[in-house]
């Protein structure tokens, strides 16, 4: 699904302009819960997460994965066990889950790269509901009402997450880790292949690459970032639940990433910071939350399938094309 | 009372029937998917949703209008079709272009918004629809007792499968449908309106699953999200079967159903990811499905 990618390491203007922009980011992050509410900054920083991971599959490899509810889900899940059951350090738990999703992304992976395209989709989407039937009856998920209570801890033994403000914190930094990671892989060499496999598989398997090693790498470390988001989600919001390994939430971290734009660094963050706010927008409302979440999809399908941030990069594109 | 492997006989074939009952709306819904896919090279996502259109077709009718089971059998197809129709024309023909995976997300998008509306207005609970006078009750086939409605659903399925298969191998619409598939540029220059035969093709797909839905509502409740849960695990069914072969998604549809049952004869933990786990060997084994051809 090749989304009239730009590059902007290859426009050495908007380069400059991107760090400035990236340096004011960081900044109004680090501000932001002075003047937003912390808890929803937080949901907001796990599921643009969660996006960013599951955009380095379908943005830079072109597969489009139905079920990274899976990963977000699952590590949640070991993430609050570990914590609550066990009584670990939260970092040590958060981790725990990360290696829970690298384990299930290698597992899926291994089975559902045998397709692509459109079966890709409807193996992932088969493979991460069986995982919901399995996490509704093992006992250690308790079912219907999920992991509740999980202590958030003090981080490395010493720092007090139940305060909000330093909670955010470590989210952030959680988060500005993820999205840092993410963007050396897109641009390591590593990243370059998967971009060829995206644009043209046969030929770099002509290459002597070995295009499923390449996809299975690329799903498991998507698996696993999408995990990070899942585990601090499951610290900051203290609960597990299967909300978050159902096909909705796949379905939802779709959206988020069509949303914002596919293929693009900060598409996701931006995808994943509106449908947040719809649904807190819209919860003191009585419209039907799904209904508003398919509206959206087919209009982004029809109209703009670059997504917002796309769409704004494809403008710029045309503009200095026209400059010069 | 005799036994099977220490399980009694009646429970055996009374899971091996609901197996097959199920195995019955795989069959349709896989069917129905498989040719859409064919020739749209869409993956319908809304297909479960079209599944829970039509049992909702035949409770409204039922329940504003007063018409029963039988109408409702024709009415609901004709309905949900219809509305495929005008989602084929306004929306799914603007996308025949681009990635096929624009295809599934759009579905996927209409099915949650036919899911939530229909959620919003009826609550996620399921309505009861009875089933028609003449088919109530029960015969005694010597070793069970089998609900008459049940018996009627696995036969009504199997004409309609034989029928949707003749009617692509057999008719000459089905003709123009098979070699559109293989090649629809070429067929357009022989002069048959291809646009129409994709609008037709989904219609017709649609209304599949639409009676299929009749047919389920009195076996199952009919409830919003009757589809969705359903059509996951028909996407298995698909991926096991491969789409290349209408017949191929048939056989497999009834036997993953059967598959099922007899899991939940001999070990009810596994029943409902068994056919998720058939999927995984089969796509580890033979990756373009029991039926597929690789591409």
């Amino acid at each position: 699904m090749a989304v009239g990618t730009q590059y902007l390491a290859e426009q050495p203007k908007l380069r400059t302009s991107s760090m400035v922009l990236g340096v004011i980011a960081i900044a109004a992050l680090l501000a932001a819960p002075f003047f937003f509410y912390p808890v929803m900054l937080m949901s907001v920083l796990c599921f643009a997460l969660f996006a960013c991971a599951f955009n380095l599959l379908i943005g830079y490899v072109g597969l489009l994965s139905f079920g990274h509810a899976a990963f977000f889900g699952g590590a949640a899940y070991v993430t609050a066990h570990a914590a609550k059951v066990w009584g670990l350090e939260p970092l040590t738990s958060i981790l725990l889950g990360v290696a829970g999703a690298a384990v299930m992304g290698l597992i899926i992976g291994f089975v559902a790269i045998r397709r692509q395209g459109i079966y890709f989709a409807m193996i992932t989407l088969a493979l991460s509901q069986m995982f919901a039937f399995i996490c509704l009856q093992v006992p250690f998920t308790h079912g219907e009402d999920g992991i509740q209570g999980v202590p958030r801890g003090y981080l490395l033994g010493f720092i007090d997450l139940n305060q909000p403000l330093t909670m955010y914190y470590v989210t952030l930094a959680i988060f500005l880790f993820g999205f840092f990671a993410i963007w050396r892989i897109v641009n390591s060499p590593f990243g370059n292949i998967l971009k060829a496999i995206r644009e043209n598989e046969r030929r770099a398997v002509s290459l002597g690459y070995r295009v499923d090693r390449y996809k299975l790498g690329a799903f498991v470390m998507s698996a696993a970032l999408a995990g990070l988001a899942g585990g601090t989600k499951a610290i900051v919001f203290q609960f597990a639940t299967l909300t978050d390994v159902q096909w909705q939430m796949s379905g939802e971290v779709i959206l988020m990433t069509l949303l914002g734009g596919i293929g693009t660094m900060i598409g996701p963050i931006v995808g994943a910071g509106l449908v947040i706010a719809l649904q807190n927008y819209l919860a003191a409302s009585d419209f039907p939350v799904t209904v508003l979440i398919g509206i959206i999809f087919v209009i982004c399908v029809l109209l703009f399938r670059r997504g917002i941030v796309g769409e704004i990069l494809e403008l710029m594109r045309r503009k200095t094309k026209g400059a010069s | 009372m005799s036994t099977i492997f220490g399980i009694s006989t009646p429970a055996l074939f009374g899971q091996i029937l609901i197996g097959l009952i199920n195995g019955s709306f795989y069959a349709m819904l896989s069917l129905g998917l498989a040719v859409i896919f064919g020739l749209l090279r869409v993956i319908n996502f809304a297909h479960g949703a079209q599944y829970m259109l039509g049992a909702f077709a035949a409770y409204l009718l039922l329940n504003y209008l007063g018409i029963g089971y039988w109408p409702a059998l024709i009415l609901a197809p004709l309905i949900v079709g219809a509305i495929a129709v005008v989602i084929e024309r306004t929306m799914l023909s603007r996308l025949y272009g681009v990635d096929p995976l624009y295809g599934l997300l759009l579905t996927f998008g209409l099915a949650l918004i036919l899911e939530g509306a229909f959620r919003y207005w009826f609550g996620a609970a399921g309505q009861p629809y009875a089933a028609p006078p003449q088919l109530t009750g029960a015969v005694n086939l010597g070793f069970m007792f089998m609900p008459i409605y049940r018996g009627w659903v696995v036969i009504a399925s199997l004409f309609i499968c034989l029928g949707t298969w003749l009617l692509i191998e057999k008719t000459r619409l089905g003709a123009y449908l098979r070699a559109a598939t293989e090649n629809a540029t070429l067929v357009q220059a022989f002069g048959v309106n291809v646009p129409l035969l994709l609008t037709l093709t989904y219609g017709l797909g649609a209304a599949l699953a639409a009676l299929a839905g009749v047919l389920a509502a009195p076996i199952y409740q009919v409830s919003p999200l009757m589809g969705t849960n359903l059509i996951i695990i028909v996407f298995a069914v698909v991926v096991v079967g491969g789409m290349g072969s209408i017949l191929g998604a048939i056989v497999t549809g009834y036997m993953l159903g059967v598959l099922e049952g007899l899991t939940k004869v001999f070990y009810p933990e596994a029943s409902s990811i068994v056919i998720f786990v058939i999927m995984a060997i089969v796509l580890l084994v033979r990756p373009a499905g029991l039926f597929g051809r690789e591409e």
